[in-house]
């Protein structure tokens, strides 16, 4: 089947466009982009000036599959992804049972595959059943399919530990990803110590919490001349820390939510449990400092840690709930009216830091426009408004705080492997 | 009282933060009233009569709870008790669902005290009932600091320029909070002292002075406001013994003596851990004022139910 997409507006980082022309796509790849076209296609689109771009690449997501599919399951979380624009998605492996062995990344290929929706890389665990003790059979885990592990959800706290998975994981080219948390310095905590959390009353996680880790996995990514890929930033103290190795030369990258550049800690004066998220959000400074890593290109990726939890488990006491929302849907409006809006990143930037950037630090052949590679585009209105309605929400979850909320900046069509996948609001 | 000027608006009593100075004046004057209705042989007034309210108390409780049933009583409000420890919390029973069964019996009002912060904000979203905060976990506990100001404006006399020093475990107290809000909103100067490990983050941005030093805390007050320290604290290296503790932030008269103003007021939200923050000879002494806390307390809970309850009507038969 053949696409055309004529009159949009490109824009590619990957080979530095952003210029009007059409888009010709044959057989799930990328025949020619830029320029006008002549040629016939089995579908014409006429993108009326609007962006189009290569399909995101969310870094960090769980998909809940297998083990807790009444929050999510992969097709639904796959449905939920594209509908945000998201043409490949990296599920992370805390799930019941972890993502530690062929057999499950087999799984989860399967799965996606049936789904026809987003592509899925699976993350493997850094260590077995992502229990901290003993690393994780890497070399298999790569071989079927893994590009990265993780233990997210929690740190390694051994550091012994982590510097030899870090040296076996480096000599695979697998990269690393630290959730970066001191469970000690946490403790019971659920929000970010400061003057917010002293106001109302809530149990308190220092920064110090988060920064003390970063630096450790820095300097031993350092040691073990690794590839180390920073989840979630969401601290000033971070980001001075990844600023500093990055310096230095090590093979740091990072990532930031779209929560922890668009929410503060005194968001939480009304105690919605949407907002409880693991990190917590961020003081004024700390919001201010990963807009600024953002810009200056500390932070390479924006990535949605969509983390799905039933209705029933968040409507509790603010103690009691579980940590965590939903992103997909959201996370390119909330990275315009936060982010382009304001003057901190122009739109090649933006598109950058979810397609080029991901796409490089994954060493996946995809986050590209490039004649040759896989059809993966996304088509953006940039000034549509719109609002979240729960009622529409894909995924089969709904726990964010901006549900009901006027967005800006919508997806029109998503293209995935020469296939469209989302057109004009409906999956297809 | 302002004759029709102020009136009082709001269906829910959640915290002092959000309160303006003139909301805090009505329900003091409001006390005011009701404590002359505490003197009479029959200490009963007709004003809640036919309304229903629930006291949901998921924490222990003397005082607080016993006050809220008096004060609801004394007003001929119906009233209901639930404690979470014999209730169907055990059974797995959500908030959410205990405050609605709670509701559908066609209560009017649920009074509620619990563990956790911003619990009765998330009450007051599952209900439509008003809800009276009588403590959420270290947030705030508004009638506390209430009977507070309003005990200490009888005894002292005027609260704008006050000097008064809250001692003890400030990070998680709620009566600390509240009074904090309370007193500046009033315009009082208002100093916080314990250990550092006691002192939560950035709390001088909520506009009081803060000190590790029990000397400071005491020269110069007109009142201390004593918080009870809980001994559990101990096991998470807080502080590293009862003994020290005391040695360094007890209030007993050598102390007193040394460093006080002559008049100085002591306070005290209860329970008292004798020898511990208060030694035996200061929580009896002249200087203490806990026990009229404890009447004032009735006085201001029914204030606070009267006007919640029966929002616009000004006067209090």
């Amino acid at each position: 089947m053949s696409i055309l997409i004529k009159n949009a507006r490109i824009i590619d980082p990957s080979q530095k466009i952003d210029s009007k022309g059409s888009i010709y796509i044959e057989k799930g790849e990328i025949i020619s982009c830029g320029g006008a076209s002549k040629k016939k296609a089995d579908t014409v689109i006429d993108a009326g000036g609007k962006i189009a771009a290569p399909g995101f690449i969310d870094m960090h997501a769980h998909l809940r599959e297998p083990g807790r599919e009444d929050q999510e399951t992969i097709r639904s979380g796959l449905r939920a992804a594209v509908a945000g624009g998201f043409t490949t998605v990296c599920a992370m492996p805390n799930t019941d049972p972890p993502c530690d062995s062929q057999a499950h990344v087999k799984f989860l290929l399967e799965k996606a595959r049936e789904a026809k929706m987003a592509d899925l890389l699976p993350v493997g665990t850094i260590t077995r059943r992502r229990e901290g003790k003993e690393i994780s059979e890497m070399g298999e885990l790569k071989a079927s399919g893994a590009p990265a592990l993780s233990d997210d959800g929690s740190s390694v706290e051994d550091a012994e530990l982590m510097r030899r998975a870090m040296e076996y994981a480096s000599m695979l080219d697998l990269l690393i990803i630290s959730h970066c948390e001191d469970k000690a310095l946490a403790g019971k905590g659920v929000m970010r110590e400061g003057y917010w959390s002293t106001v109302l009353g809530l149990e308190p996680i220092p920064a110090e919490a988060e920064s003390t880790v970063v630096e450790r996995d820095a300097r031993l990514a350092e040691l073990a001349g690794a590839r180390l890929h920073i989840a979630h930033v969401s601290t000033e103290q971070s980001v001075d820390i990844i600023r500093a190795a990055k310096k230095r030369g090590v093979k740091i990258t990072a990532e930031a939510t779209p929560h922890h550049f668009s929410l503060h800690d005194r968001d939480l004066r009304t105690f919605d449990t949407n907002m409880k998220v693991n990190p917590p959000l961020g003081t004024e400074k700390d919001v201010k400092a990963v807009r600024q890593g953002l810009r200056d290109g500390t932070i390479d990726v924006i990535a949605t840690d969509h983390a799905p939890h039933l209705e029933s488990e968040k409507e509790k006491e603010f103690d009691y709930a579980p940590f965590g929302m939903i992103g997909f849907e959201t996370a390119l409006s909330l990275a315009v009216m936060n982010l382009v809006d304001s003057g901190i990143l122009d739109w090649g930037q933006l598109i950058g830091k979810l397609t080029a950037n991901p796409a490089a630090i994954l060493k996946a052949g995809k986050g590209t426009l490039k004649e040759g590679s896989p059809a993966d585009v996304v088509i953006i209105d940039p000034g549509k408004e719109w609002t979240y309605d729960k009622k529409q929400i894909r995924s089969a979850s709904s726990n964010s705080p901006f549900v009901g909320k006027k967005m800006k900046a919508s997806v029109t069509h998503v293209i995935r492997g020469g296939r469209p996948v989302y057109r004009n609001g409906q999956l297809v | 009282m302002k004759k029709g000027s102020v009136k009082w608006t709001r269906k829910d009593l959640l915290g002092i933060e959000e309160l303006s100075p003139e909301e805090i004046r009505m329900v003091l004057e409001a006390a005011a009233k009701f404590r002359e209705v505490l003197t009479r042989s029959i200490p009963k007034v007709p004003t809640l009569r036919g309304r229903t309210i629930a006291n949901l108390f998921c924490e222990p409780s003397t005082r607080t709870r016993s006050s809220f049933e008096l004060a609801a009583k004394r007003l001929s409000a119906d009233t209901l008790s639930i404690a979470a420890s014999s209730s169907s919390f055990l059974k797995g029973e959500t908030l959410k669902d205990t405050a609605r069964n709670i509701e559908a019996m066609k209560v009017d009002m649920i009074i509620m005290r619990h563990t956790c912060a911003g619990a009765p904000h998330f009450l007051s979203r599952c209900v439509d009932a008003s809800v009276v905060n009588a403590g959420d976990g270290a947030h705030e506990h508004p009638t506390q600091a209430l009977l507070d100001v309003f005990t200490l404006e009888e005894t002292i006399g005027k609260l704008k320029g006050a000097k008064v020093s809250i001692i003890g475990d400030i990070s998680h107290s709620r009566v600390a909070r509240s009074n904090i809000w309370a007193l500046t909103k009033l315009g009082a100067e208002v100093t916080v002292c314990g250990p550092k490990t006691l002192l939560p983050a950035e709390i001088e941005k909520m506009g009081v002075r803060v000190t590790t030093d029990i000397t400071e805390a005491v020269k110069g007050a007109d009142a201390l406001n004593v918080l009870r320290i809980q001994l559990e604290r101990q096991n998470r290296n807080l502080f590293p013994s009862i003994r020290e503790y005391v040695r360094y932030y007890g209030i007993n008269t050598e102390l007193l003596g040394k460093y006080a103003r002559k008049k100085i007021v002591i306070m005290h939200p209860g329970p008292i851990n004798r020898g511990v923050e208060l030694s035996q000879d200061v929580a009896d002494s002249e200087f203490s004022v806990v026990l009229d806390q404890v009447t004032n307390g009735v006085a201001i809970r029914m204030a606070v139910l009267f006007l919640l309850l029966s929002k616009g009507k000004q006067s209090g038969e």
